[in-house]
């Protein structure tokens, strides 16, 4: 049916402007934006990173000043909408100022990772022989410690602190995208059109600027992206076990860690910073999903 | 087989070699001397040179390194800065009680985790599919550390049904195979659970869903097999891969268990690792670091060779 009513009009004489093929980007975000899931998770993670970077204007109290006569008062006191923590703190504003801690350290490492691990990728995938042996099996040894337990590891032997929680675990997502760039890149690297570009004695620089770069970015950002909530669940795991952020800086695992010995007072309120973890690390998650459909990423 | 066995076992050298010098270099990355932990302030250089020579510290570091395998080799850890005793005595009993919990993790997981990936693969893009992944979703979200938070809360707390801390009655860390023991148990193991309950669903609902779309299913149905005999195909089918990822998981668990085991007071490798840590005992934490890297290199090889032992559709030369 739809095919007879629009025959008129390609049979009649006036000029039809073509139309513009879409592209791929514009494909993708039409898809992103027929997702309602995705789009909500990635509104509540604007939000929260948008509340972390403008906490000292929203009004809120101070997150350092405690009280001795206001401890873990629980939610929904006067003043405090969702109570104060063991020294008195007001916990709303420690939630919103610790997302910054927690959101920097929690992202921060799979972004340098990305970067670092799809060069060491790509540069291994294409160039292949023993480049490819030395950076592969160097890669091949950090899979033989689960993340958790390098995470853990590094930083334990490092110490507590905000720059050495960064270092470990950036050096515990290199690996894995490394991996993942080096196997989408040496399938690349088999394709005609890359013999092609060679052929014409394009330098191996330019063949990998001009047509690797763009043919296997997307399958390691979508790889990279569902790293997120791990790395978030890690990094607040790290000031948890007290080998992150130190006291009394607001972060959400450390707060947790903290809050813990206030279970036989006030429970729920001490259960708070962990809901923020989860809700974030489900919102990366479900947002990472969402990224790869759109983007027609298989695994 | 037997030589793919060898194959495999001669490739896990490099990779053990690989994670014995990250060991090493673990306590060489630590910041300070190893001595001032057990030096006393006023110690004269002389003193303190003098010590260095007797842990060797006073050679190059592959002369380091090389002592240090070679009494490696030998069972031989070193000994505990804080208490003293031989770092191999320790480690392998902390070690039992992590085993004891992942073991109890993955007994409650990997059931779970088939029956729900394998209802949502059947009854795909309808409302049990997507329960199913909402629950493996949450399930991989979720930081274990505050959900064992949280049952402690309703289970310990509000209800009093369940202890928790530590693995016995008065903190006692003899395990027994009795209710008194066994009740500290559980609430460490059914957090320890959540995560690989969501990856082996996930995993599973994948694998069903492909293989329930190809043809010789379709070929089965149409000869007149029964529902019960060709899903046994399908379950077969799926069996390899399904499990290497528990594999895998069964060694995530004993190596990532350290948060949960924090959380619960469990007397296990995670507790003497963090226990290690604060400390600054360098010998121990190497050594349970390296006993639990070790443990899933050969946790790796044995899901490869497994694997490639029930698959036919696996090279195995």
């Amino acid at each position: 049916m739809a095919l007879m009513e629009t025959t008129p009009d390609t049979l009649s004489a006036e000029p039809v402007p073509a139309a513009k093929p879409q592209g791929y980007w514009a494909g993708v975000a039409a898809r992103l934006v027929r997702d309602p899931l995705t789009m909500l998770c990635a509104g509540m993670i604007l939000a929260l990173i948008l509340a972390a970077i403008f906490a000292p204007w929203l009004g809120l109290a101070d997150p350092y000043k405690g009280s001795m006569i206001a401890r873990l008062k629980p939610l929904g006191t006067e003043g405090h909408p969702l109570g104060t923590d063991e020294q008195g703190r007001d916990m709303l504003a420690r939630l919103i100022y610790g997302g910054r801690l927690t959101l920097f350290i929690g992202l921060m490492p799979v972004v340098t990772a990305f970067f670092l691990g799809s060069a060491l990728g790509i540069v291994a995938g294409y160039v292949g022989g023993l480049t490819n042996t030395v950076i592969m099996r160097t890669v091949d040894v950090f899979f033989a410690f689960p993340s958790v337990l390098l995470a853990i590891a590094i930083s334990g032997a490092l110490g507590a602190g905000i720059v050495n929680s960064l270092v470990s675990l950036t050096i515990v997502f290199i690996p894995p995208i490394t991996r993942v760039a080096e196997a989408v890149t040496s399938g690349v690297r088999a394709l005609d059109y890359i013999d092609a570009a060679r052929a014409t004695g394009a330098s191996a620089w330019t063949v990998i600027r001009v047509h690797v770069i763009g043919n296997v970015l997307s399958p390691i950002f979508v790889y990279a992206t569902s790293l997120t909530s791990v790395c978030m669940i890690l990094a607040a795991g790290l000031s948890f076990l007290g080998i992150g952020v130190r006291p009394p800086e607001p972060e959400w695992g450390l707060m947790l860690n903290t809050l813990r010995s206030a279970i036989y007072v006030n429970p729920w309120l001490s259960a708070l910073p962990g809901v923020m973890i989860f809700v974030t690390s489900l919102c990366l998650n479900l947002l990472s999903d969402g990224l790869r459909s759109a983007m027609n990423v298989r695994d | 087989m037997l030589t793919y066995l060898l194959r495999r076992l001669i490739l896990v050298l490099p990779v053990a070699f690989g994670v014995s010098v990250i060991c090493f270099l673990l306590v060489q990355i630590a910041p300070g001397d190893p001595l001032t932990a057990i030096m006393p302030v006023d110690a004269t250089a002389e003193e303190q040179s003098a010590m260095r020579a007797a842990y060797g510290l006073d050679k190059p570091l592959p002369v380091q390194y090389a002592i240090w395998i070679g009494n490696l080799v030998q069972g031989d850890m070193g000994k505990s800065i804080a208490t003293g005793r031989p770092v191999a005595a320790e480690v392998f009993g902390a070690v039992q009680n992590s085993l004891l919990l992942a073991v109890s993790a993955a007994v409650i997981a990997f059931p779970i985790g088939i029956f729900l990936g394998f209802l949502a693969g059947y009854f795909r893009d309808i409302w049990i599919d997507r329960a199913v992944t909402a629950v493996s979703i949450a399930g991989v979200s979720v930081p274990n550390y505050w959900l064992g938070i949280v049952l402690v809360i309703i289970f310990s707390v509000n209800l009093g049904w369940l202890p928790s801390m530590g693995a016995g009655p008065g903190g006692s860390s003899e395990w027994q195979w009795n209710w008194l023991h066994m009740r500290h148990l559980i609430l460490p193991a059914v957090t320890l659970a959540v995560v690989p309950i969501g990856i082996v669903a996930r995993t599973v609902r994948a694998l069903a869903g492909d293989i329930l779309t190809q043809d010789f299913v379709q070929a089965l149905y149409a000869k007149g097999m029964s529902r019960a005999d060709v899903l046994r195909h399908v379950a077969r089918n799926a069996a390899a891969t399904a499990l290497s990822v528990m594999g895998l998981q069964l060694g995530y668990l004993l190596g990532g268990s350290i948060l949960i085991e924090t959380v619960f007071n469990w007397p296990g490798s995670g507790f003497l690792l963090s226990n290690a840590i604060f400390q600054r005992d360098l010998p121990l934490l190497q050594g349970t670091i390296l006993v639990l890297a070790l443990f899933f290199v050969a946790m790796n090889l044995i899901v490869d060779v497994a694997q490639a032992a029930i698959d036919p559709r696996i090279q195995r030369t």
